[in-house]
């Protein structure tokens, strides 16, 4: 009964993490189809970039954080302005291609800048651990569940109450009646890739802190695509709950069956779920069939 | 001066080769790559047999990617069931290389069906996260079934030996990879002068308007991707004869992601794509390589930072092309082609 209640607080620690990724993707599926696969390396972006301000400029943590998220928001704009604007009406497979060479732009940038060498990340949250019940967690990743569960709320009301937000749903549902609204789809494409951007850095911040600064976060990128198709692409409390069940799976598989069976379970699931329900648990029932 | 193309026969119309300049050119290229390893370095044949198992690969995900408009992220996977298989059917069983290679092709047609499946029902974003699940799913199998493949440890089968002769040379080998490669090259020329190869296109131009038009969808996307992971896997047995060491970590995602790259800057849907892009991409590196030796004494600080430096231009390369020449370099080569039709009148 430990194992098990151990197992769950591990797989939904790491399913809150994944699903802090997993927003950066829903928030630009949402708005522009398109699927970032250079999620994982804005993640090691902005975990470098709060590395170098604390440890290479010497910021205190909380102006550091302020910095690298303002420096995502720069990314974001300018990476949606080069690079995902001349994309536009282009095939799918152009866009995808598209955010593979981005991601490796930036891995080759983050390569020049930092060298492929790992680096130990500044204790910006405490890693000290916390025993609840039998249990023992790590601090770290409780507050990683309430970053998380932070950017949820705050993303959700967004989508609910802002303009911007509204704007972003308008053009998800159909961009030629956006436009004609008067809708500035441009100008909410680069709202979009800022806000992943950000989302991006926050989650390679946690990340880092748990195992370090370097390429190796990006990895996490790649994970967590069974998570958003599980949850829906175009689903914000989809990415939460996908999140949550590919983490406790994996959780619960790497401890009762073990031999690595967890790192391929998410992608088993995948599969299921693109034979079954294509759309995922909570995307919207638009899909191209063949 | 001609000013366009006017057939009186319908042979000349349907030939592979239709112009006297088109067969001249071949000629040419055929005799420059007959003559090519006895003039070229151990260096330069290298290269020449990894471009040549480079476009083999390239061709078979053009079939699926670029002519039937199947996304495919698992193209890495593909080509290691091919490796894997000719390694263990050269190491364990003792199959010399013109057994191995075929069965190893036939294998991975197989499980390149078996990840076809979901095309059945998916299509675009969708069928592209399906075979990158299947990259990571075979990727994962062979680094845990130990007992057959070895595992992370690498697999080393015999060199191959083919009329007497032992191929493990460069020069030996040239000769199987370019022969290899041309005939895919004609494979592919003439399947989409075929029935099949047209039901192809018709499925990437407008499935729907296919299926409306008599062609069996289901069937003849099944049959891309059997057609192009047997090629996959042509390309990854020979590159396990070649190497005569097999290793996963040659056919992990990267792979997948760098065929993607190979076709995009080659020309989607192109033959002479493939092989453009695929020397493209086997030079690129090559070159940066050797100017990061030939830094090393003058400048080491910039010698360091190429391997990033090679990095960032992979994927800068994947960008521009898509942003300025989405048609890729088989359109430029025909731009070339058309500027010298009528020179000197270009207008």
């Amino acid at each position: 009964m430990d194992k098990f209640l151990q197992l769950t607080i591990t797989g939904l620690t790491t399913g809150m993490v994944y699903a802090l990724i997993a927003l950066g993707f829903v928030i630009i599926y949402k708005s522009s189809d398109v699927i970032n696969f250079a999620q994982g390396e804005l993640m090691v972006v902005g975990a470098y970039l709060l590395y170098a301000f604390i440890v290479q400029f010497g910021l205190p943590a909380s102006l550091a954080m302020a910095a690298t998220l303002g420096v995502a928001v720069l990314l974001g704009v300018t990476i949606e302005r080069l690079v995902l604007r001349p994309m536009i009406g282009e095939p799918i497979i152009s866009l995808i291609m598209v955010t593979i060479g981005l991601s490796s732009v930036l891995k080759g940038m983050v390569n020049a800048i930092w060298g492929p060498v790992p680096r130990p990340f500044p204790e910006f949250i405490p890693r000290a651990n916390v025993a609840i019940g039998p249990a023992v967690v790590p601090a770290d990743r409780l507050i990683a569940i309430a970053i998380a569960l932070f950017f949820l709320v705050l993303f959700t009301l967004f989508f609910r109450f802002t303009r911007e937000g509204i704007a972003m749903r308008a053009i998800a549902d159909d961009q030629q009646a956006a436009l004609s609204m008067g809708i500035s789809v441009k100008r909410v494409f680069a709202v979009a890739w800022a806000i992943a951007a950000v989302s991006a850095a926050v989650a390679g911040a946690i990340v880092a802190n748990i195992i370090g600064v370097g390429g190796e976060i990006a990895g996490l990128g790649l994970r967590v695509f069974p998570v958003v198709i599980l949850g829906g692409l175009d689903s914000v409390p989809g990415a939460v709950i996908g999140g949550l069940i590919i983490g406790l799976l994996e959780a619960y598989t790497g401890g009762y069956i073990g031999e690595g069976l967890n790192l391929i379970i998410p992608f088993i699931v995948l599969l299921l779920v693109l034979m079954v329900r294509p759309y995922g648990l909570f995307g919207k029932v638009i899909i191209e069939r063949v | 001066m001609e000013s366009g193309v006017f057939f009186t026969t319908y042979k000349a119309d349907m030939g592979l080769r239709r112009k006297p300049v088109h067969k001249v050119r071949l000629l040419v290229f055929v005799a420059f790559l007959i003559i090519f390893p006895f003039l070229a370095s151990r260096y330069w044949l290298n290269l020449a047999n990894q471009i040549a198992i480079a476009t083999i690969s390239a061709i078979g995900l053009n079939i699926l990617v670029g002519y039937t408009g199947q996304i495919s992220l698992g193209q890495g996977a593909f080509m290691a069931v091919g490796a894997y298989s000719a390694g263990i059917f050269a190491a364990r069983f003792g199959l010399p290389i013109y057994l191995n290679v075929p069965l190893a092709c036939l294998i991975t047609a197989a499980v390149g069906v078996f990840f076809g499946l979901p095309s059945l029902r998916l299509k675009g974003l969708y069928l592209a996260m399906a075979t990158l699940a299947a990259q990571v799913i075979v990727e994962w199998i062979i680094t845990h079934w130990t007992s057959l493949t070895g595992g992370t440890e690498a697999l080393v089968m015999p060199a191959p030996t083919l009329f007497g002769q032992r191929l493990n040379t460069d020069f030996r080998f040239y000769w199987i990879a370019v022969s290899m490669a041309l005939l895919t090259a004609l494979f592919a020329a003439n399947l989409f002068r075929s029935r099949v190869g047209r039901a192809f296109v018709a499925i990437r131009d407008q499935d729907i308007a296919a299926e409306v038009i008599g062609v069996d969808v289901f069937r003849y996307k099944l049959l891309a991707f059997a057609i192009s992971s047997f090629i996959a896997g042509l390309a990854g047995a020979l590159l396990a004869n070649y190497r005569t060491i097999i290793s996963w970590e040659r056919f992990t995602i990267e792979t997948s992601i760098f065929y993607l790259a190979v076709i995009i800057i080659g020309g989607l849907g192109t033959i002479n794509g493939s092989f453009f892009g695929a020397a493209f991409m086997t030079l690129l590196p090559a070159f940066i390589n050797n100017l990061g030796r030939a830094l090393q004494t003058t400048a080491p600080a910039v010698a360091g930072l190429l391997p990033a430096v090679q990095q960032a231009i992979f994927g800068l390369a994947i960008i521009l092309f898509l942003v300025l020449e989405p048609e890729g370099l088989a359109k430029l080569w025909r731009n070339v082609k058309d500027y010298f039709y009528v020179w000197p009148f270009s207008y």
